[in-house]
């Protein structure tokens, strides 16, 4: 049995085109316990896609092996389709259905009875706000009001486990906003969720826990909390100069306190420990370089990002 | 938690179930889609029927029978109804499938419900055959009451009729099926070209296969085509006293190029569908 895992992912790998191809999961493990919203944070192209499409049945393994609710995807693909709800950032609503229907003929996929869809169609069209919009087309809808049809959807079996793909991307600040507030909802419902996202705000306000992924590989996994502290990411300082290079990193290396000085175009960004007494000694060993602007972040996941690959999660 | 959520339940009932769903999913499209339905299926077999067995008649132009005083008319009819039933394996299968598995990914929420992704496929190809036996019935009362020449159509044997229409309704889904998987969307027109055209053109829809004999090489060449044989086995159960191929060889090729279509069909919407 599975213990209080919903999902559990061993050595999960996935190479595409030959042995030379791709490798696009490189040894992923994971455990997403039962209950909880769980985030998976990485930059476009990490794998969290690929590493959602396994455990939806959608992208066979190369190797390793991924159980939802204890069921395998790869020798029990229907057993496992059950059990899951999925909504991704592509509107993949049916056109030529309307609002109502594409929640109706979900229901009627899932075994329900004419009836029993019909009322499970009312009581989700209620409950996502959607009722004015049931007998609209796919097509006519906002991208975020798409995107709320679709977790509706996603929920209409009553799944145990939701797969939310990427679910606020390319959605305005506001639709965001309501999204984020409907996924907070599911959290009451005991549902399971693992939720993908490259924003790590969305990832640290909804995630119980996070599992920061980069190159096909997990490098961290905790609460938002825990990985802030533990990866030690204090403080993060851009500093952007006129004559910024590696004279520059040289002279805010030895600054105490600051731990890391990387370069970055225009400047450098410098992780820190502690804030006390940071700023004026950060800006007095610039002052020679042309020093032009400099910027505080106070821990994030983003910084946490930036602790462990280096990079940005938009670079 | 309903029992639709249970693990480890999955079965035979429960596939039956959402296959069904799909099914009810597809025929409230279809009739949506009514009157683009009837358009599309009518309006090919008649224009054709209108012009070459009511106009040319009546100005003069006429196209020889076939032997035993036939007339042109009823050579057409098993043909018209054939390509009535092709038609509709491209229009109501293989388009919508290629947009669905194409940019709109569609089908997803379908390949993600509780059934074998074969099922979702087989699906498909089942609900083009039932909506090419409902052109094949559309098509006949054009064909039959439209010319101005007389139509002569004796259906001999019933069960061989029923058995004819479900094959080839059943060979057209097969074909939208395969195609649906094969064609990608920027590729369409260039499907109706390469494809569609010479499928009908080469399929013994405007005269018999046997009449092909003085072209040996073409002769054999149309045995590729599968609405060759659909052609030939509604010309065996509608207009028997017209030469057509012995009902078992059109039978017999129906089924063969029933199950290869399928089976590329599923196969490539496997591929398309799981990566």
């Amino acid at each position: 049995m599975s213990g209080t895992a919903a999902i559990r992912v061993e050595g999960l790998v996935k190479a595409y085109g030959g042995p030379y191809g791709i490798r696009a999961l490189d040894g992923v493990d994971l455990e997403v316990r039962r209950g909880e919203i769980f985030g998976l944070l990485g930059p476009n192209g990490a794998g969290k896609t690929t590493t959602v499409g396994v455990c939806t049945t959608r992208v066979r393994p190369t190797a390793g092996r991924v159980t939802v609710e204890g069921v395998d995807v790869v020798r029990a693909p229907t057993g496992v389709k059950r059990l899951i709800g999925v909504a991704t950032q592509f509107n993949t609503l049916d056109r030529a259905c309307t609002v109502a229907e594409n929640l109706y003929y979900h229901c009627r996929f899932f075994g329900y009875g004419a009836a029993a869809a019909r009322q499970r169609t009312t009581e989700l069209l209620d409950r996502f706000r959607l009722g004015d919009r049931a007998t609209t087309m796919p097509m006519q809808l906002s991208g975020g009001m798409a995107q709320r049809v679709q977790i509706a959807r996603a929920v209409a079996h009553r799944p145990r486990v939701l797969f939310l793909d990427e679910p606020s991307a390319g959605l305005d600040p506001q639709s965001r906003l309501a999204l984020w507030e409907t996924i907070g909802g599911l959290r009451d419902q005991g549902i399971t969720v693992l939720l993908t996202t490259h924003h790590m705000e969305e990832a640290d306000r909804l995630s119980d826990r996070v599992a920061i992924i980069d190159h096909g590989r997990v490098l961290e996994i905790g609460t938002p909390a825990e990985l802030k502290q533990r990866v030690g990411a204090g403080t993060v300082i851009e500093v952007r100069a006129e004559r910024a290079g590696p004279e520059l990193v040289e002279a805010l290396r030895v600054v105490p306190d600051v731990y890391e000085v990387r370069e970055m175009p225009g400047g450098v960004r410098l992780l820190a420990g502690s804030r006390d007494g940071l700023m004026p000694r950060v800006v007095e060993a610039a002052q020679g370089y042309g020093l032009r602007d400099l910027s505080v972040t106070e821990p994030t996941l983003e910084t946490v990002f930036i602790t462990l690959t280096g990079r940005d999660l938009r670079d | 938690m309903t029992d639709a959520a249970l693990p480890g339940s999955a079965g035979p009932g429960l596939y039956l179930r959402a296959f069904v769903g799909l099914l009810a999913r597809d025929l409230r499209v279809l009739q949506r889609n009514l009157l683009p339905f009837i358009t599309r299926t009518v309006m090919n077999p008649l224009l054709f029927v209108f012009i070459f067995t009511y106009v040319f008649p009546h100005i003069g132009q006429s196209i020889q029978g076939g032997p035993s005083g036939m007339s042109y008319a009823t050579i057409l009819v098993p043909g018209l109804v054939a390509v009535g039933m092709v038609f509709q394996g491209i229009g109501a299968v293989a388009l919508p499938l290629a947009m669905e598995l194409g940019a709109t990914r569609e089908i997803e929420d379908r390949v993600l419900a509780p059934l074998p992704v074969e099922l979702v496929a087989i699906e498909k190809l089942v609900f083009g055959a039932a909506q090419g036996v409902l052109a094949g019935a559309a098509v006949f009362p054009l064909v039959y009451f439209i010319p101005s020449t007389p139509v002569q159509v004796h259906v001999a044997s019933w069960p061989l009729l029923i058995t004819v229409i479900l094959l080839a309704s059943l060979t057209s889904g097969a074909l939208g099926l395969a195609l649906g998987t094969i064609v990608r969307p920027p590729q369409i027109g260039l499907m109706f070209a390469v494809v569609v055209v010479p499928i009908t053109f080469l399929g013994c829809v405007y005269y018999p296969w046997a009449l092909l004999h003085p072209i040996p090489w073409l002769q054999a060449a149309v045995l590729v085509n599968p609405l060759v044989y659909m052609s030939e086995a509604l010309r065996a159960s509608l207009t028997p006293e017209l030469p057509h191929m012995p009902v078992w060889a059109s039978l017999t090729a129906l089924t063969a190029a029933t199950a290869g279509l399928g089976a590329i069909g599923v196969h490539g919407f496997l591929r398309r569908t799981i990566s």
